[in-house]
C-alpha cells in the first residue's frame, strides 16, 4: 500500500496542455476516481503516474518516494487499461503469470499466486484459454487478475468497464468494489462516466480542461459543488442555474418542486413557471420549464419522484417552489462558488 | 441464415470450388511443367506431334545426372544456401530493430523515413552494380561469395524494415506498455511481446529475402567468376544453354529442385501468415 501524490505536473503535447498544473494526493488504500468529460487529460495524468508518459514539469511520488525519474517498472504499480492489453499469444495462465515471471518469482510460488487470484476473479476455469476465446467480461477479468496478481502498492485503472455492455458494466462495478475494498490496495481510477465515480470512489477528483476542479467525496462534489463546472458536470439531469449580472444560483432538478408539495413551514423561494415539456422516465418525471416573474426566462428542469402526482400540461403555468437551504450561489464571472446571499 | 440446404448454398460453393480450383491449376501448373520436363526424354521434348502435357515415352534419369554430373549443381545449390543464410541473419538483425524503431520511436518522422527507406529499395541494381563493384574490388571480394553476403543485404534490409514497419505499426502500444508496466524494460518488451506477437511479419521477411537472394541474377554474374564461386541463378543458365541450344530437361531439373524448399516452407507456415494473431489482444 501506498500514498500517490502529483507535485505541480504538467504535460504538454506540443501546444496543447493535456495536463495543467495538477495537485493531488490519495490516502493510504484509498480509491480515488479522476472523473471528468473526455479529453480533459485524465489519461495523461494516470499515464505519468505510471511511468508511461514523462510530465512537462512537476514531480510524481508514491509512497514517499519521488518517482518521476524511473521506468514503469520500478513504481510497483499495476495498470489495467482501457483495451485490457492481454498478450494475444499467451494462454490466460501465461498472461497472469507474466509480472511474476518477469520478477523472476520460483515455480511453486507463481502456480499458487496464479491460482489466488484467478479463484478471486472467478476465473479459474479459463487458464488454458487465449485471450480471442474470451467474452468481454472475462478478458476484464484477466486484466484484473494480471494487475492483482503481483499485489503491487497501486493500481491504476483506465475506464475498464467501458468495453462491456450495460448490463455487464454494473454488475462489473459492484465487484470492482467488492474486491478493491478486500484488498485494500490504493487505487486510481478514470472514467467519464459520473455514475460509475459516485458508486466506487471513496473521493473523486472532477476534472476540465487539464485542472483538478475539486476533490471531495461523492456528497461534497455532488451536494458542495466547487464551482459551476462541477455543479453542472454531477447530476442527471445537472443542476439548474439561474444566471445575473450579480450572481449565479444553482439549485438541483430534484430538489425543485410544484409549490404546493412543500410544507407551510418551509423558508421557500417561489417561482412561477411555463412549463414546456415532460418527460416520464419510470421512477421519475421532468419537467422542462421556463421561469417567469422576477427571475424569469431562464430555462429550468425539474425531477419529480414518480409518488408525486400533481398534474401537468405543457404550455400550462405553474407555481415551483424551492427551499432556500438548497441555494448554491456562484461568482457569475469565474463560477466559482460564492457566500450566500440574499436574492 | 443455413444456405448448406438450399439449392443456392450449393450452387455458391461448386462457385467457390470451383474458383479455388482454378487457382490451384494456376499456381501448381509451372510445379508440373517443371517436374515433367525434367523426366521427359530428349525426343519426346522435341517431337511436335506429342501432347506436350504428358510423358510420351518412358521416363528418364539423363537429364538429372547431366545437372548434377556434368555440372557443379550441388555445389552452386550450396553456395546459394551460405549466402542465403548468411544474408536472412544480417538482414533480420537490422531490419527487426529498424522497423520497430521506425514504427514507435519516431512518430511521424518515422513514417517518412520508412518511405524513403523503402524508396532505396527502388534503385535498380543494373546502375548499382557499377559503385558497387569498385567497393568489392576495393575490398578485394571479387570472386568471392563474401562479396554477395556484402551486397544483398543493401535491397533486403529496406524492403525488409518497410514491411517490417508495417507489422510493428499492426501491434497495439498498450501491449508493450502492459508488458513495461508489468516488470519489463523497453528492450525486454519488444523482445518477450512484440517478436512472438510479429512471428508472420518476420518469417514473411525470411521467406522474401531467400527468395530474392536465389533470383537474383545481376551482382552475381557481376562479381563471381569462378564455376566453384556461382549460385543457381547465374549457374544454371550459364552452363545449361549453350548458344541458342536449351538443355531443357536440366533446366527445368534446376529450377525444380531450387524453388521446392521455398514453395515447401511456405506453406509450412502458411497459417502463421494468416492467422489474424492480434485478435482479441484489445477490445471485444
Ligand atoms: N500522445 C499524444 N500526443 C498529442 N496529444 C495528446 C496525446 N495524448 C493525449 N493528447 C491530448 O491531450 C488531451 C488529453 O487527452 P487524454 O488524457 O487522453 O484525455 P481523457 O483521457 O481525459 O479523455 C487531449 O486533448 C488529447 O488530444
Ligand atoms: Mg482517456
Amino acid at each position: 500500500m501506498a500514498i500517490v501524490e502529483t507535485r505541480d505536473v504538467l504535460k504538454m503535447f506540443g501546444d496543447v496542455k493535456a495536463v495543467d498544473g495538477v495537485n493531488l494526493a490519495t490516502n493510504e488504500g484509498e480509491f480515488l476516481v479522476l472523473l471528468g468529460p473526455s479529453g480533459c487529460g485524465k489519461t495523461t495524468l494516470l499515464r505519468m503516474i505510471a511511468g508511461l508518459e514523462q510530465p512537462s514539469s512537476g514531480d510524481i511520488v508514491i509512497g514517499g518516494q519521488v518517482v518521476t525519474a524511473l521506468p514503469p517498472r520500478a513504481r510497483k504499480i499495476a495498470m489495467v487499461f482501457q483495451s485490457y492489453a492481454l498478450y494475444p499469444h499467451m494462454t490466460v495462465a501465461k498472461n497472469i503469470a507474466f509480472p511474476l515471471k518477469a520478477q523472476g518469482m520460483a515455480r511453486e510460488e507463481q502456480g499458487k499466486r496464479i491460482e489466488k487470484s484467478a479463484s478471486m476473479l472467478g476465473i479459474g476455469h479459463l487458464l488454458h484459454r487465449k485471450p480471442r476465446e474470451l467474452s468481454g467480461g472475462e478478458r476484464q477479468r484477466v486484466a484484473l487478475a494480471r494487475a492483482l496478481v503481483r499485489e503491487p502498492a497501486v493500481f491504476l485503472l483506465d475506464e475498464p468497464l467501458s468495453n462491456l455492455d450495460a448490463k455487464l458494466r454494473t454488475s462489473a462495478r459492484d465487484e470492482l468494489q467488492q474486491f478493491q475494498r478486500q484488498v485494500a490496495t490504493t487505487t486510481i481510477y478514470v472514467t467519464h462516466d459520473q455514475v460509475e465515480a459516485m458508486g466506487l470512489g471513496h473521493r473523486i477528483a472532477v476534472m476540465d480542461a487539464g485542472r483538478v476542479r475539486q476533490l471531495g467525496t461523492p456528497q461534497e462534489v455532488y451536494h458542495n459543488p466547487a464551482d459551476t463546472f462541477v455543479a453542472t458536470f454531477l447530476g442527471s439531469p445537472p443542476m439548474n442555474l439561474i444566471e445575473t449580472p450579480e450572481y449565479s444560483l444553482g439549485f438541483r432538478p430534484e430538489n425543485f418542486l410544484p409549490r404546493e408539495v412543500y410544507g407551510k413551514g418551509d423558508a421557500l423561494l417561489s417561482l412561477p413557471c411555463r412549463v414546456t415539456r415532460l418527460e416520464y422516465l419510470g421512477s421519475d418525471r421532468l419537467v422542462y420549464a421556463v421561469t417567469e416573474g422576477k427571475l424569469g426566462g431562464h430555462r429550468v428542469i425539474s425531477k419529480l419522484p414518480s409518488n408525486i402526482s400533481v398534474f401537468m400540461q405543457p404550455g400550462e403555468r405553474h407555481e415551483f417552489a424551492l427551499p432556500e437551504k438548497e441555494f448554491k450561489f456562484f461568482d457569475p464571472h469565474t463560477g466559482l462558488r460564492a457566500a450566500p446571499r440574499a436574492l | 441464415m443455413a444456405a448448406e440446404g438450399t439449392a443456392k448454398g450449393r450452387a455458391g460453393r461448386a462457385g467457390s470450388y470451383g474458383i479455388i480450383a482454378l487457382f490451384t491449376i494456376f499456381s501448381a501448373f509451372p510445379f508440373y511443367w517443371m517436374l515433367i520436363t525434367t523426366f521427359k526424354s530428349t525426343p519426346d521434348l522435341l517431337k511436335r506431334g506429342n501432347n506436350p502435357f504428358l510423358l510420351n515415352e518412358p521416363p528418364t534419369l539423363e537429364h538429372l545426372k547431366v545437372l548434377f554430373h556434368d555440372t557443379l549443381f550441388g555445389q552452386w545449390i550450396w553456395n546459394t544456401l551460405f549466402v542465403g543464410v548468411l544474408v536472412v541473419a544480417i538482414t533480420l538483425l537490422l531490419a527487426v530493430p529498424a522497423g520497430y524503431a521506425l514504427a514507435r520511436v519516431m512518430g511521424r518522422t518515422g513514417e517518412h523515413l520508412g518511405i524513403g527507406i523503402f524508396l532505396t529499395y527502388l534503385v535498380p541494381p543494373t546502375l548499382l552494380f557499377i559503385p558497387m563493384s569498385r567497393i568489392i574490388g576495393d575490398l578485394g571480394l571479387q570472386d568471392s561469395l563474401w562479396s554477395l553476403v556484402l551486397v544483398y543485404p543493401s535491397f533486403t534490409i529496406p524492403f525488409s524494415t518497410w514491411l517490417l514497419m508495417g507489422f510493428f505499426k499492426a501491434i497495439p502500444k498498450d501491449l508493450e506498455e502492459a508488458a513495461m508496466i508489468d516488470g519489463l524494460s523497453r528492450f525486454g518488451a519488444f523482445v518477450k511481446v512484440v517478436i512472438p506477437i510479429s512471428v508472420a511479419g518476420i518469417l514473411t521477411t525470411v521467406i522474401f529475402t531467400l527468395t530474392l537472394v536465389m533470383q537474383e541474377f545481376v551482382y552475381a554474374i557481376t562479381f563471381i567468376t569462378a564455376v566453384r564461386n556461382m549460385t543457381v541463378s547465374v549457374g544454371v543458365p550459364t552452363f545449361l544453354v549453350h548458344g541458342d541450344v536449351y538443355f531443357w530437361g536440366s533446366l527445368m531439373a534446376g529450377c525444380f529442385i531450387s524453388s521446392v524448399p521455398v514453395a515447401l516452407l511456405y506453406n509450412f507456415f502458411v497459417d502463421r501468415f494468416v492467422t489474424g494473431f492480434t485478435m482479441g489482444a484489445v477490445k471485444g
